[in-house]
C-alpha cells in the first residue's frame, strides 16, 4: 500500500514536472499583451485572447513553408540513401565494409562547430549560399550516418534464405532490392523518416549559419529571433513556440511508438 | 554464380560510393580544412578577415597557446569549465530522474502509456523551443519563483539565468594538476575493477598509466604555470535554470533506455531472486541495477556528447553574449561568424571535437566490436 502511494506521488509530481511548462505556454499566449506581468504569472487569463496566434499564425506562416519544404525533401532523400547503403552493407558487404562503417557513423557525432568554416565556404562556393537547397543538401548529408545505421539494422534481421532464393530465381542486386526488400522497408521507412522529420525540422545550427535571408528563414531561426530580443513581449513568443512545436508534437503523439524506436537506435546498437 | 555474386557487390559498391565520398568530404576532409585553418592567421588582420582570397600565415599551434594561456582568451578557458560543470550535472539529472520513472513505470501503474507519452514528448521538441519556454519560467520576478506563493510560501529569490554568482572556484593554474589527479584515480579504479575481472593485461595497462601520469602530476605538473598570475574559473550559478531545462528535455530519452532495459529483465531471475527472500531494495541493488550497467553507460556517453556540443538550449534561454553561460559550442560560433576571427574559432571546433572524440571514439570501437563477435 505505502508502495503504492510512494508510486503515484512520484508520477504524479513528475507529471507536474513535464506539463508545468505547458500550462505556461498556452495561458500566457492566450493573454492580452498588458495583462502579461510577472506577478500573474501562473494564473489563467481573464479573457481568452486569441490574437497572438492570428499574429504569430501570420508572421510564421511563411518560415513554416520553408521549413516543411526543406524538411520532406531532405527527409525523403536521406531515407533512399540511407535505405540504399543499409541494404548494402546488410547483405553485399564489399571488401572494407568493416572499416567504411564506423567512419560513416563518426560523422552523427561530430560537433559540427569543427566543419563550419569549410562548409560555409564550400556551400557558397557551389553556388548555394544562403538558400534552402544548400541547407538541404548539408541535412541529406549529415543525415546518411543515421539513417545508414537505423536501415543496416533493420536490414540485418531479412533472413539471408530469402535473398539467397532471389538470386536462385535470378534476380540481381537492384531486383532483390525491388523485389523483396523494399516490400519489407515500410516499418524502417516510417522510423527513419519520423527521426529525420524531427530532427530537421528542430535543428537550429546550420540554420542560422548557412540561410541569411529572412525570406529563407526555417521556424527554428525565426522563432529565436522573436524570442531573443531584449524587451520581449511574450504572448507572441509563446505562440510561436507553440506553432513551431506543433508538426513534430503530432508526429509525436500519432506515432511515438516508432519515435521511440528511432531514438534507441541512436545509440547504435539499436 | 561467383562471378555474379562480384558483379552485384560491385553494384552495391557503387551504390553505396556517393554517399562514402560526399560523407568524405562533409566530414573528414572539412575536418581537416578547420584544423589547418586553426594553425593560421586568418582574422587577426580585420583587412584580411573577409577578403574573397586572405592572404594567411601559417602560424602554429599559436591560436592553441593564446586560448590556454593568452591574456585575452580568459572567457574560452570559463566555457570550459562551464562545459564540465554542465556536462556532470546534466548526466546526472537525467540518468537520475530517468532511472526513477523508468522503475516506477516498469511496475506498470495504472496510465503507464499516458505517463510514458508525457515524460518523453519534450524529446520531440526543438531546443529553440524548449530554450523560449524556460527563459520564461525562468524570469526573476515571475515563473519559478512565483510557484511557492501559489501555496502561500515566500517567493523565490534567486536569479537563475541573469544570476552572476560563481562557486568552488579554483585557478587556472592548479587545472593540470587536479585533472591528473581525477583522470589518475579514475585509472586505479579501472585497473581495480580489472584485477578483480582477473583481466590482467587491462589492469597493468591502467595500473602503469596511473603511476606514469600521477608521477608527472607530483613532479612536473604541479610546478606548471600556464598563466603567471592566479585566474580563477568556477561554476556559474547562472547554469543551474540551463540544466534544469535540459533535464526537462532529455530525461525522458534515459526513461525509454532503461524502461527498455529493465524490460529486457526476464522475469525468472526477479522470480529467483524473491524466492530466495531478497527485498525489493535488494533485488535492485543486488540484481536490475548491475545488469542496467551498460545502458547507464551507453547513456552517459551519448548524454555526454550532447552536452559538450550544446548550442541552442543556451543560444535561446539566454541568448549568444551572455558571458556566464557561455559554452565552447556557442563561443566557436561568436568568434567565426560574430567577430570573424576564422582561425581562433577553427582552433575552438577543433577542441570541440576532440573532447567528443575522446567519448565518442572509444564508444563505437567497442560497440561495433562487440557486435563482430556475436
Amino acid at each position: 500500500m505505502m508502495g503504492r502511494i510512494f508510486q503515484y506521488t512520484v508520477l504524479f509530481t513528475a507529471t507536474l514536472f513535464f506539463l508545468l511548462p505547458v500550462y505556461l505556454v498556452v495561458v500566457t499566449a492566450l493573454k492580452e499583451p498588458a495583462a502579461i506581468t510577472l506577478d500573474t504569472t501562473w494564473q489563467l487569463p481573464q479573457v481568452w485572447y486569441w490574437a497572438s496566434f492570428v499574429e504569430a499564425w501570420t508572421a510564421f506562416l511563411p518560415k513554416m513553408q520553408n521549413s516543411f519544404f526543406l524538411t520532406i525533401i531532405a527527409t525523403l532523400l536521406s531515407a533512399i540513401l540511407g535505405s540504399l547503403n543499409g541494404y548494402v552493407l546488410a547483405k553485399w558487404k564489399f571488401p572494407g565494409a568493416n572499416i567504411v562503417f564506423p567512419l560513416m557513423l563518426f560523422g552523427m557525432f561530430i560537433p559540427y562547430q569543427a566543419v563550419l568554416i569549410p562548409l560555409f565556404q564550400f556551400v557558397r562556393e557551389i553556388g548555394l549560399g544562403g538558400s534552402l537547397w544548400g541547407l538541404i543538401l548539408v541535412h541529406v548529408v549529415y543525415g546518411l550516418p543515421i539513417t545508414t545505421l537505423i536501415f543496416r539494422n533493420y536490414y540485418a534481421e531479412i533472413p539471408d534464405e530469402m535473398i539467397e532464393a532471389g538470386r536462385i530465381d535470378g534476380a540481381g542486386f537492384f531486383g532483390i532490392y525491388s523485389r523483396i526488400v523494399f516490400p519489407l522497408s515500410v516499418p524502417g521507412f516510417v522510423v527513419v523518416i519520423i527521426w529525420q522529420f524531427t530532427q530537421i525540422w528542430n535543428e537550429f545550427l546550420f540554420a542560422v549559419t548557412l540561410v541569411s535571408s529572412p525570406d529563407q528563414q526555417p521556424v527554428t531561426v525565426a522563432l529565436a529571433q522573436l524570442a531573443g530580443g531584449e524587451a520581449v513581449q511574450w504572448n507572441l513568443p509563446m505562440a510561436g513556440a507553440l506553432l513551431a512545436a506543433l508538426p513534430t508534437l503530432l508526429v509525436y503523439i500519432l506515432l511515438g511508438r516508432y519515435f521511440i524506436r528511432g531514438l534507441l537506435a541512436g545509440s547504435v546498437k539499436g | 554464380m561467383r562471378w555474379l555474386k562480384n558483379r552485384d557487390t560491385l553494384y552495391g559498391f557503387l551504390v553505396i560510393l556517393p554517399s562514402l565520398v560526399l560523407l568524405g568530404i562533409f566530414v573528414y576532409v572539412f575536418i581537416f580544412q578547420t584544423f589547418y585553418t586553426s594553425l593560421t592567421d586568418w582574422g587577426r588582420d580585420p583587412a584580411q578577415a573577409l577578403a574573397l582570397d586572405p592572404q594567411l600565415r601559417f602560424i602554429g599551434l599559436d591560436n592553441y597557446r593564446e586560448l590556454f594561456t593568452g591574456f585575452v582568451d580568459v572567457r574560452f578557458r570559463q566555457t570550459l569549465v562551464n562545459a564540465f560543470f554542465f556536462t556532470i550535472f546534466f548526466i546526472l539529472g537525467s540518468l537520475l530522474v530517468g532511472l526513477g520513472l523508468a522503475m516506477v513505470l516498469d511496475r506498470s501503474p495504472r496510465g503507464e502509456g499516458f505517463f510514458r507519452t508525457i515524460f518523453l514528448f519534450p524529446m520531440s521538441l526543438s531546443f529553440i523551443v524548449t530554450g523560449t519556454i524556460w527563459r520564461w519560467m525562468l524570469q526573476p520576478e515571475g515563473g519559478v519563483n512565483r510557484l511557492p506563493t501559489l501555496v502561500g510560501l515566500p517567493e523565490g529569490e534567486f536569479a537563475w539565468l541573469t544570476s552572476r554568482e560563481q562557486i568552488w572556484q579554483v585557478s587556472w593554474n592548479d587545472l593540470p594538476f587536479i585533472t591528473a589527479l581525477v583522470v589518475g584515480a579514475i585509472l586505479i579504479f579501472i585497473a581495480i575493477a580489472a584485477f578483480r575481472g582477473s583481466e590482467n593485461r587491462r589492469a597493468w595497462i591502467a595500473t602503469g598509466s596511473a603511476a606514469l601520469l600521477l608521477l608527472w602530476a607530483f613532479t612536473l605538473g604541479r610546478n606548471l604555470q600556464p598563466l603567471p598570475y592566479d585566474e580563477m574559473h568556477g561554476f556559474n550559478l547562472a547554469f543551474i535554470g540551463i540544466i534544469l531545462a535540459a533535464i526537462w528535455q532529455m530525461s525522458g530519452y534515459t526513461m525509454a533506455l532503461y524502461l527498455a532495459g529493465l524490460r529486457g529483465i526476464p522475469e525468472e531471475l526477479r522470480e529467483a531472486a524473491r524466492v530466495d527472500g531478497a527485498s525489493d531494495w535488494q533485488l535492485y541493488r543486488r540484481v536490475i541495477l548491475p545488469l542496467l550497467a551498460p545502458i547507464t553507460l551507453s547513456a552517459m556517453i551519448i548524454l555526454g556528447h550532447i552536452s559538450l556540443k550544446i548550442f541552442d538550449l543556451i543560444f535561446a534561454m539566454a541568448g549568444a553574449d551572455n558571458a556566464p553561460t557561455d559554452v565552447p559550442a556557442l563561443l566557436m560560433f561568436i568568434t567565426t561568424f560574430r567577430a570573424n576571427q576564422f582561425a581562433e574559432g577553427a582552433a575552438i571546433g577543433t577542441i570541440l571535437l576532440l573532447l567528443v572524440a575522446i567519448v565518442i571514439v572509444p564508444y563505437l570501437y567497442s560497440q561495433l566490436k562487440s557486435e563482430v563477435r556475436r
